[in-house]
């Protein structure tokens, strides 16, 4: 056995890559509560003020703090960086500096060069000079687009299409990394790029062996890059530093090679626990030490951007980038994955404040232990920073070592990939559908031309109907999009690092996504329950609305709507379904927004609900704001009805609580936001985003951002820095239901 | 018994009427007045809307889930106990469930059924609005000795008992008043905890739309220092 592995159990995992046997093997399940864990110390108290600073100067500076507009950003083209280099105990910048932007003109060139300019830097003409004669994932895309994609995506149908910059949501399992070392992973991919030459060689074999030979390279550039900061990574970490430095090395290398939308960590804190355990156990670690390693690491994962259009930007606020790191769960066998680093990673939000990143989700299960539940919960009330997804309902999916990536996409951690698609407005699709072939607020002529619905008052059977036409068009022509898309990622923009990371046989997800859901199933409540009007234009288009009459709407626990809301999804899922995706993909959906319902709502007229024409939707999966009237349960008990399966790419809630509706005392609020997550997960719901907070605290932060550099607010899936999102998306969370005391 | 009711309004996560998460169903209709009233809205005997046992049932049970170790339902108003012919009625089809039943009244009615109702439940948070006779009189129209009565009532049948209070600053916020409404503790072993509700003003935009004057308009809300320095005053004593 290699002498890193000293002291570990060994199994399957010594033979061939296997991270998840190497954990079951090894880990020590924690059921106690979070009475061990230690404070910052003045070295990680020191390195976060350094941080702070540059922090300052990037936001008085427009929010980049610089851009390095010569260099094309990739694993070994920047010298190394630090931020107090004697001090940090995890090293490595995607750039020469920390927080300096790198250019990643892959996706396409006019991207890397507007954001450039939206900063008052200008791309080097070496950079432009390099990319003249090369295809961009963006020119390989629009080289293939039909004009209807074109029109769909004008009209903002279909929107936030990953065709621009990379797609992201795919997690390369670092953790291999520091299990195996460099050296062992080449070896692999070498007799798995072997037995592919023994295949006919398929256009399908082809492209794969070509990606395995990529792999490989990167493989190379992984240990290259880790060289010029001092370090060895072509063996196995030999104790809980390096397991942990060589974790962040491979996000690190995915970070320079790629500006996907969505980065994500992965599942980590309980395979680092097996080698912090073993340093406890050897009297080489203390328990400060182990909390300096993983406070380190968080720092470095807080630093993390990507240079962004402020188009980017207007849809998905706060400058995001999805860390997500994925915390506790249950295994297969009943034993729990939460360990003692479950609670160290968690307690950086308290020795470091609260911050968006990294995205700190908690696999909720029934069975976790009582006292991580009531330590989650705690945080949860003093940093709004966590988010919680359903454990027990995605094991039986993706088993017991699986990751979120970006906010609610789960995936088996190496064995899954995803192909990110974006979403549609169902809002939109509704009206277009009413309107037959016109949209209203683009004037663009798409889809089947039926012309506008006839009559006084909207009839249900009639509209449904209708609705269902359209649907069907649009779902086969959002999957050949993605298809579009996806295939010239692979092309142009694909990602070795990442994929080097993985299985050569990877198992690919296509995630479509729904916006506007709510709008959409009180729109169709209205027209069936209550009596609606339609306000027709001189040409006859229909533009607005007269509602009259009370109708059921989403967030009431009114089966009424809420089964409206869940066939929705359903026939969605259902349509996409119909249409094959490239690379055999499996079909998945999610009902999940980001910030992005401000935008979509932007760009969709009235609707039969008696939403104005460009009021933002609802997040995610949530009601529309103020329709609820029985209270926080029956919201949570509306949004659990939709089903699981129907959106195995995840369904996306936001509940905000001021503090005194959860009760009078702090043990109170943390047991009654205990019972309320075991009541709503209960009910097979799958994310729930806590803040407890304060309305009038938004509103002074929305007046004095400069008071509030800090606040942390959770939004559809994600974390956010409230004073980084942009004045509309500000408006839009303080508008946003927030369940009240009586 | 009745199998309906009228109810003003169901809240399905409350967090402050009773222990843990709990449903609170607002009951229709009350006898009382009393001058600090925060839910005008419930008064009227024929306001609200009716609800048939069943679907309030219904209801309930969708919530049961988050109730936890200790939720479960408070029944609030109005004045529950005016409706206990519904409530003699509902409580045991709750209590088969094994759903905890609290009853948030002001001691202002203690007949037969009434009583019934109150063998039937797990848990009285009892308003005990001021500590003097002339106050209550002026405040709410009822007599001091009424809730009295009811309070000898629950410490004969031993029924767990929360004291409540809202807290009203230059009312009944002085050290004399705080120290005879936990003295009520000592008194009554019935008695778990006596609670202060801080006084506030969130429904004053109800009393506009009813178009009654709110008479404690003029008064400041109580801030959490005031409940803190009343509940210290408790305390020493």
């Amino acid at each position: 056995m290699n002498n890193a592995w000293l002291g570990f159990k060994e199994g399957k995992w010594t033979q061939s890559v296997d991270v998840r046997d190497f954990i079951q093997l090894n880990y020590h399940p924690y059921e106690d509560d979070g009475s061990f864990l230690c404070g910052p110390t003045d070295r990680t108290n020191d390195l976060m003020d350094k941080f702070r600073a540059l922090q300052k100067k990037e936001q008085e500076n427009g929010g980049v703090l610089d851009i390095d507009v010569d260099t094309v950003s990739s694993l070994c083209s920047y010298a190394p960086g630090y931020l107090d280099k004697e001090n940090e105990i995890i090293v490595g910048f995607q750039t020469d500096e920390p927080l300096k932007r790198g250019v990643n003109p892959f996706g396409g060139i006019r991207m890397a060069r507007t954001s450039c300019e939206a900063y008052g830097y200008k791309l080097s003409d070496n950079v432009e000079n390099a990319f003249k004669f090369r295809t961009t994932h963006n020119d390989g895309v629009f080289r293939v687009y039909t004009d209807e994609m074109k029109a769909a995506r004008h009209c903002a149908l279909l929107t936030g299409l990953p065709d621009a910059y990379g797609r992201g949501r795919i997690i390369g399992d670092y953790r291999r990394i520091a299990l195996y070392g460099i050296d062992f992973l080449i070896n692999e991919k070498k007799k798995d790029k072997a037995e592919l030459g023994k295949n006919f060689m398929s256009a399908d074999n082809i492209r794969l062996t070509e990606e395995v030979a990529q792999q490989i390279n990167f493989l190379n550039l992984m240990k290259e890059m880790a060289k010029m900061y001092g370090f060895d990574i072509s063996q196995p970490a030999k104790n809980a530093k390096e397991a942990v430095q060589w974790t962040y090395f491979g996000y690190l290398a995915a970070n320079k090679e790629q500006n996907g939308a969505a980065m994500s960590f992965g599942r980590t804190s309980t395979f680092f626990d097996i080698y912090i355990e073993r340093d406890l156990k050897n009297g080489t670690l203390t328990e400060t030490e182990a909390q300096e390693i993983i406070d380190d690491l968080v720092i470095k994962l807080r630093m993390a951007r990507h240079l962004r259009t402020p188009e980017y930007n207007e849809l998905f606020g706060g400058d995001p980038m999805w860390i997500t790191e994925s915390i506790g769960g249950m295994g297969e066998d009943n034993r729990t994955l939460v360990t003692k680093t479950s609670f160290r990673i968690l307690n950086t939000l308290r020795n470091l404040g609260p911050a968006p990143e990294p995205n700190l989700t908690v696999l909720w299960s029934e069975r976790l232990p009582e006292a991580f539940k009531a330590f989650c919960a705690e945080i949860s009330i003093d940093t709004d920073s966590i988010q919680y997804e359903n454990d027990d309902i995605m094991r039986p999916s993706y088993g017991d070592d699986y990751a979120i990536a970006c906010c609610v996409s789960a995936m088996m951690v190496g064995k899954q990939m995803q192909f990110f698609g974006a979403r549609t407005n169902l809002a939109k699709l509704l009206l277009l559908a009413i309107n037959g072939g016109t949209d209203n607020v683009f004037g663009t002529k798409i889809g089947p031309q039926m012309g506008p619905i006839k009559g006084e008052v909207l009839n249900y059977d009639e509209v449904n109907e209708r609705f269902h036409i359209y649907l069907e068009w649009l779902a086969a022509l959002y999957v050949n999009t993605m298809n579009c898309i996806h295939y010239m990622h692979d092309k142009y923009a694909y990602e070795k690092s990442q994929m080097a990371l993985h299985d050569t046989n990877v198992e690919r997800l296509m995630a479509f996504g729904v916006a506007g859901l709510s709008v959409a199933a009180d729109s169709l409540s209205a027209i069936k329950y209550a009596t609606v009007k339609p306000v027709r234009n001189e040409e006859g288009i229909i533009v607005d609305f007269i509602t009259e009459g009370e109708f059921p709407k989403f967030g009431n626990d009114d089966d009424r709507v809420d089964m409206i809301a869940h066939d929705l999804l359903h026939d969605v899922s259902e349509e996409l379904k119909k249409t094959p995706t490239y690379r055999n993909a499996v079909h998945t959906l999610s009902a999940l927004t980001i910030t992005s319902n401000v935008m979509y709502g932007k760009k969709t007229g009235s609707t039969p609900d008696g939403r104005k024409a460009g009021e933002p939707f609802a997040p995610g999966a949530n009601p529309m704001h103020n329709r609820e009237e029985n209270g926080a349960i029956a919201s949570l008990n509306s949004v659990s009805k939709l089903s699981y399966l129907d959106a195995r790419d995840g369904i996306s809630n936001t509940f905000s609580i001021v503090p005194d509706a959860l009760g009078k005392t702090k043990q109170e609020q943390i047991d009654n936001l205990v019972a309320i997550m075991g009541g709503y997960f209960g009910n097979c719901a799958h994310h729930l985003n806590v803040n407890v907070m304060n309305r009038e605290l938004l509103m002074k932060a929305y007046e004095h951002p400069e008071d509030y550099p800090n606040l942390t607010i959770r939004v559809s899936g994600y974390a956010v820095n409230f004073c980084k999102l942009s004045r509309e998306q500000q408006r839009e969370v303080i508008s946003r239901t927030f369940h009240e005391s009586f | 018994m009745k199998n309906i009711c009228r109810i003003s309004s169901f809240q399905s996560l409350g967090t402050v009427d009773g222990p843990g998460v709990r449903a609170v169903v607002f009951m229709q209709g009350c006898p009382l007045r009393c001058n600090c009233c925060h839910n005008p809205e419930t008064w009227d005997f024929n306001g609200g809307q009716e609800i048939t046992a069943q679907e309030l049932f219904d209801k309930i049970i969708r919530c049961k889930s988050y109730f936890g170790k200790n939720g479960g339902v408070t029944f609030s108003g109005g004045e529950p106990l005016m409706q206990s012919d519904f409530l003699l009625y509902f409580i045991p089809l709750l209590k088969v469930e094994g759903i905890h039943v609290a009853i948030d009244t002001s001691g202002c009615i203690l007949n037969e059924s009434a009583k019934k109702v109150l063998e039937l439940c797990d848990l009285v948070l009892l308003d005990y609005k001021y500590t003097n006779d002339s106050d209550y009189l002026n405040y709410t129209g009822m007599n001091l000795s009424t809730v009295d009565l009811f309070l000898n009532y629950l410490e004969n049948i031993k029924k767990p008992t929360w004291i409540r209070q809202v807290l009203i600053p230059g009312i009944n916020d002085d050290e004399q008043s705080v120290i005879k409404l936990f003295e009520l503790e000592k008194k009554y072993s019935s008695i778990q905890k006596t609670e202060l509700l801080p006084f506030r003003k969130l429904c004053l935009e109800k009393y506009k739309e009813l178009n009654v004057p709110f008479p404690f308009a003029h008064i400041r809300e109580a801030t959490s220092e005031d409940v803190e320095r009343c509940k210290k005053i408790a305390s020493i004593k």
